[in-house]
This record gives structure tokens, sequence and C-alpha cells, in this order.
């Protein structure tokens, strides 16, 4: 008996199995091929977007480099008129680093704030609106920052904030100038906006991911509210933070509309908060429309280009290793 | 909410309790008709329990009893998992913790802790680790320091183990050490009561060993409640047990009495392993 009901489902199976095999092996190519396959182009584009990239950067900016050497990124001017060209990537180098260092000093400290309300001290049915709100912020395109920014925000800060500065303190030489709104400050406060979503949310999940282990411990030595933050969150989650900056700081890298449209466009070396400045993208899309094909200032601004990509890609690929760093170690030894 | 009770409702309570002190042994914690509460589940029902001083307390059950609930009703460590609520009075040295006005901050560190998983700080040393809550309390005075960690670490036999690695990541220790960090952590700020929550249920058997010991030596200076799922375990470290079922408190009594001679049939068959 035993024997003839284990041999049952057995047959039973055979057909079923024999029919599959049928199915797989006389066919040549299998779905599975063409999935695989098709994966593997879709996949590869990505390599060849990046490498068609830079090749073309790299190539695009040969006329200028070669003309003008390493002075193309230590001198001190930017003149496009024929005649008297002179190249160089300075300017516009420390007018982005000049920004974006604005907008992460003020854009994380508030993006902190949010994300620590969100994280630790904020019920559920605030919690969960409110960070679809930030994530929204995300989505507005820029050139609605932009618009914002010059017709509304500007005015703000020129009469609440740059005045004021400029009367008491404009003898600073950082200070100094006409405060019109139009310059490197404003830039990097609009800048400092368009981060927040970014670094308040990744910092909020970095948060989020930390383990109640690590709360529960600093609350049972007698820490208040903050102070478990402090100890237990922070602490744990500081390089997803470091990192969630560091995205943020690509952010404003990288940023081109609004900041193109307050920022003043002048070539110059940044020297106080309160002058019009340029960066290396609002350069490229200023001046882009300008340059004739095969020109020098085409190459020049390629050169930029060039530049740029480099930056951007160098803080994206640390700022990754930071944030995926928190999140390993969440998966794995530490709790 | 709901967790402090009334002030009218606490004076008598306060003064019975010093009654029953001024003729019994010292009862470092008194829980009277304590309830709790997870949203609607009410886990813990009407348990009135008294710790004595210097005296490590066991308290066992199946799971689901509310073992954990219970020993984190006493620090008011329960209050922070969101819907969830308590009633009822659980006297320190006879003054209401949950009463009106009562910071739980103050609280904890009067009663510490030590979780389920050894939980250090990761990102901190281990001499950061044991001098947090000393941070946290504005000690600043490194010498003070220096000499609350040694004491704390040596307390928790943890010291001639870590003397050089002082430095090194908390975490970079072993289970066990890790585990007696925690304990050492909970000792430097100078609680008067240690609640263990299963502490070596993450642990091999050498390590269970060695906290074994630890909190045999512990009750000289503090008073411990130690949560455990490991009968034996009870059995040879604590000199009362309380059994839990389903949130009642079933029997309470020495720790010989209890497990040689149970009152209830329900411990004896807890005890014998009919359920659980």
């Amino acid at each position: 008996m035993a024997v003839s009901e284990e041999a049952r489902p057995k047959q039973g199976k055979t057909p079923a199995r024999a029919r599959l095999a049928s199915l797989r092996f006389p066919r040549r190519f299998s779905c599975d091929d063409v999935f695989e396959a098709s994966s593997i182009i879709f996949a590869g584009v990505i390599v060849l977007i990046i490498v068609v990239t830079s090749v073309f950067l790299v190539r695009g900016s040969v006329p200028v480099l070669e003309s003008f050497g390493t002075g193309f990124f230590t001198g001190k001017n930017w003149i496009a008129a024929a005649g008297s060209e002179s190249y160089s990537a300075l300017p516009f180098v420390l007018g982005t680093l000049v920004t974006s260092a604005i907008a992460v000093a003020v854009g994380v400290p508030l993006s902190m704030g949010i994300a620590i309300f969100l994280a630790e001290m904020a019920p559920w049915s605030v919690r969960n609106p409110l960070s679809r709100v930030i994530e929204l912020l995300a989505a507005v395109p820029s050139i609605v920052y932009g618009l914002w920014g010059l017709f509304v925000f500007r005015l703000w800060i020129r009469d609440y904030l740059e005045t004021p500065i400029s009367n008491y303190v404009g003898s600073f030489p950082v200070f100094q100038g006409t405060p019109l709104g139009l310059d490197f400050l404003t830039a990097g406060l609009i800048l400092a906006i368009m981060i927040i979503p970014t670094v308040s949310s990744i910092s909020n999940d970095v948060m989020m991911a930390v383990p109640a282990s690590q709360r529960e411990a600093a609350y049972s030595i007698g820490a208040t509210r903050w102070e478990v933050v402090r100890t237990g969150v922070l602490g744990y989650a500081r390089s997803g933070i470091f990192g969630a900056t560091i995205l943020g700081l690509g952010r404003a890298v990288g940023e081109t509309m609004a900041v193109t449209m307050i920022i003043g466009n002048i070539p110059a070396l940044p020297a106080s908060f309160f002058q019009h400045g340029a960066t290396m993208a609002s350069v490229i899309a200023n001046e882009f429309s300008e340059a004739d094909p095969g020109s020098l200032h085409l190459s020049a601004l390629i050169g930029i280009g060039l530049t740029l990509f480099l930056f951007a890609l160098e803080i994206n690929v640390f700022a990754q290793l930071m944030v995926w760093r928190v999140l390993k170690v969440r998966g794995g030894s530490v709790e | 909410m709901t967790l402090s009770l009334q002030l009218e409702e606490l004076k008598p309570a306060s003064s019975e309790a010093s009654a029953i002190r001024s003729t019994m042994e010292k009862f470092k914690i008194q829980t009277e008709k304590l309830n709790a509460w997870f949203a609607n589940n009410h886990v813990l029902k009407d348990l009135s329990i008294n710790v004595k001083e210097n005296e490590v307390t066991a308290i066992i059950g199946p799971s689901g009893c509310g073992k954990s609930t219970f020993i984190r009703c006493l620090n008011r460590m329960h209050e922070l998992v969101p819907g969830a609520r308590s009633s009822g009075a659980v006297l320190l040295d006879n003054t209401n913790v949950y009463a009106r006005g009562t910071d739980p901050v103050t609280v904890r560190r009067k009663v510490g802790m030590v979780f389920q998983k050894p939980n250090p700080f990761p990102t901190m040393s281990v001499y950061d680790n044991v001098a947090a809550g000393l941070k946290l309390n504005g000690v600043r005075d490194h010498q003070k320091l220096d000499r609350a960690v040694k004491r704390s670490l040596e307390l928790a036999f943890l010291w001639d183990e870590v003397k050089t690695d002082l430095d090194k990541s908390g975490v970079s220790l072993s289970g066990g050490q890790q585990q007696r960090l925690c304990i050492a952590r909970a000792l430097a700020v100078e609680p008067e009561v240690i609640l263990m929550d299963e502490p070596c249920s993450a642990l091999d058997p050498i390590a269970t060993a060695k906290i074994e010991e630890l909190i045999a030596s512990l009750k000289s200076q503090y008073t411990v409640v130690i949560v455990t799922h490991n009968m034996q375990q009870a059995a040879r470290v604590s000199d009362s047990t309380a059994f839990l079922y389903l949130g009642k408190l079933i029997e309470y009594g020495g720790t010989t009495q209890l497990f040689e001679n149970p009152k209830e049939e329900l411990t004896e068959r807890y005890l014998t392993g009919k359920f659980g």
C-alpha cells in the first residue's frame, strides 16, 4: 500500500515535467535569453552615455587647453571679445564653490532640523503628509524657483537681509558693494532652499534606519529627548547624514537655471557676497548661444563643462559611498 | 495621558507603604495595581509586587506574559512606545515614579536598564560608551570620568579584558563583552536599581555564566530585577521570583520556595514544562 501511494504522485508529476521539458529544449531561444540580452543592452546604454559624454567633453576642450594650458585653471580673466580673448575657469569654479558653500551652510542645518522633527518628534499623522510635501518640493522645476527667486525672493533678501547687513557691517570686504539681490548671497540662498528636499529626506531615511535599540540605550542612561537624538541617533547615522549633505552639495554644484537667473552673470573672481558673479553651470547656460561653432569661446565653455562634470561625478560617488555605509551597517553586524 | 495617578490616590498609598517599611524588610520598588496597555491590548493586569532592596528578583513566565513590559514600566520606558500607556503606581523608595510632575529622565538615571541584545553605541569607543551617561549628566572632569569608567568596567568584570583597548570601538568586542559593556554603561551613572531584560538570551553559555556571576556580585550594591526565559537561570541567580502568566501575577515568593514547593498549580505546571 505504502509503496503504491508513494509511486502515484510521482507518476502524476512525470507527464507535467515531460511537457515542460519538451517546451524548453526544442526551442533555440527562450524568453529568458531575450530578456537577458535586452537587459544587458539597456544597462550598457548607461555606460555608453557616460563614455560618450566624457569623450565629447574632453575632445571639445582640447583647443582651449592647448591655447591656455594650466592657465585655463589659474588665470583671472574671462574675456570673450574677439581679438582680446582670454579664458579661465577660475572665476566660475570659485563662484560655484561660494554659492554651494552658502547653500550647504544654510540648507543643511535647516534640513537637519526638518529630518530630526520628522524622524524623532512628529506624530504619525504629521510625519507622512509633511514628508510627502518635502518630496514634492524636489519636483518643482528649477526654472520655477528661478522665477520666484527673481521676482519675489530677491526683493526679500535685498530689503530685509542685505540692506541691513550693508548698513551695519558694509565696511567688511565680504559685504562691500550695493545690495541689489542679484548676487552670490541670493544665489546661495535659493540653492539652500533647493537642496532642502534632498538633504532632509535622505537624512530622515537614515535616521529612521537607526534601530530602536540605540534610542532605548540612550533613554536607559537618562537621556532627554534631544540627548537621545544626539547620542543614540546622530552618532549612528552620522556618515549617512554626511552623505546626504554631499548629495545636496552635488545638487547645488550642478544647479543651473535658478542660479543663472539670480546671480547677475558677471565673470569676476568672487570678493563680496553682494557682488554679481557666475558659476560654472550659469556661464555655460548664459553664453552657449553666443559662442560660434568651432570657436575658442565654445571650447572654453566645454572645458568648463568638463570641469563641472568631474566635480559632480566625484561628489556623487563619494556621497553614495557614505550613504551605503549606513544602510549596510543597518542590515549587517553592528546591531 | 493617564500615566500619572491622581495625587489624592497617591498619598494613602505612600503612607501605607512607609508603614509596611517600618515593620518589614526594606522594599526598593513596590508596584501597586500596575496595568499596562499597548493600544487596546491589555498586557499587564493589576500587578502588585514588592521588590526587596539588595536582592535579585527574577520575573519568569511564558512568552507574551508581560515580563518585559513589567520591567519597562519600572523605569518608564514602556510609555516610549507609541500607543502604550499604563496606570497604577510604581513606588521607588516610597515615591511614585508616575506621580504628576516626575521627570522620567530622573527616574531612568536611578533605574538603569540592560537589554536583550547588546546595544553599545557603535560610533563610540569602549571608554565613551561607559562615559556616555556621565557626560549627559554634565560630568566633564577627565579624572572623574577616568575613575568612573574604570570602576564601572571593574564592576562589570570587563576591565581586565579591555583596559588596553579603551579607544577601540564598542562594537569590536565579542557579544558577551558587549553586553558587559552595556552593564558597565548602566552602572556608570550610579543607579540604585538595574533592570535586565533577558540579558543573556543572545549569548553563548560561557558568556552567560560570566553575566550570571556578575549579577550575583552586583546585588551587594544594587537592587536587580531580571527578566528571564530560562528557569534554571532564575533559580541560579535570584533571591525572589515572580511568575507571570497572561499579564497576571500568579505567584511571587522566595526563589527556593517557589521552585521547590510552588503554591499554585499553574506555577508547578510551568516549572515542570507542561506548558510555556
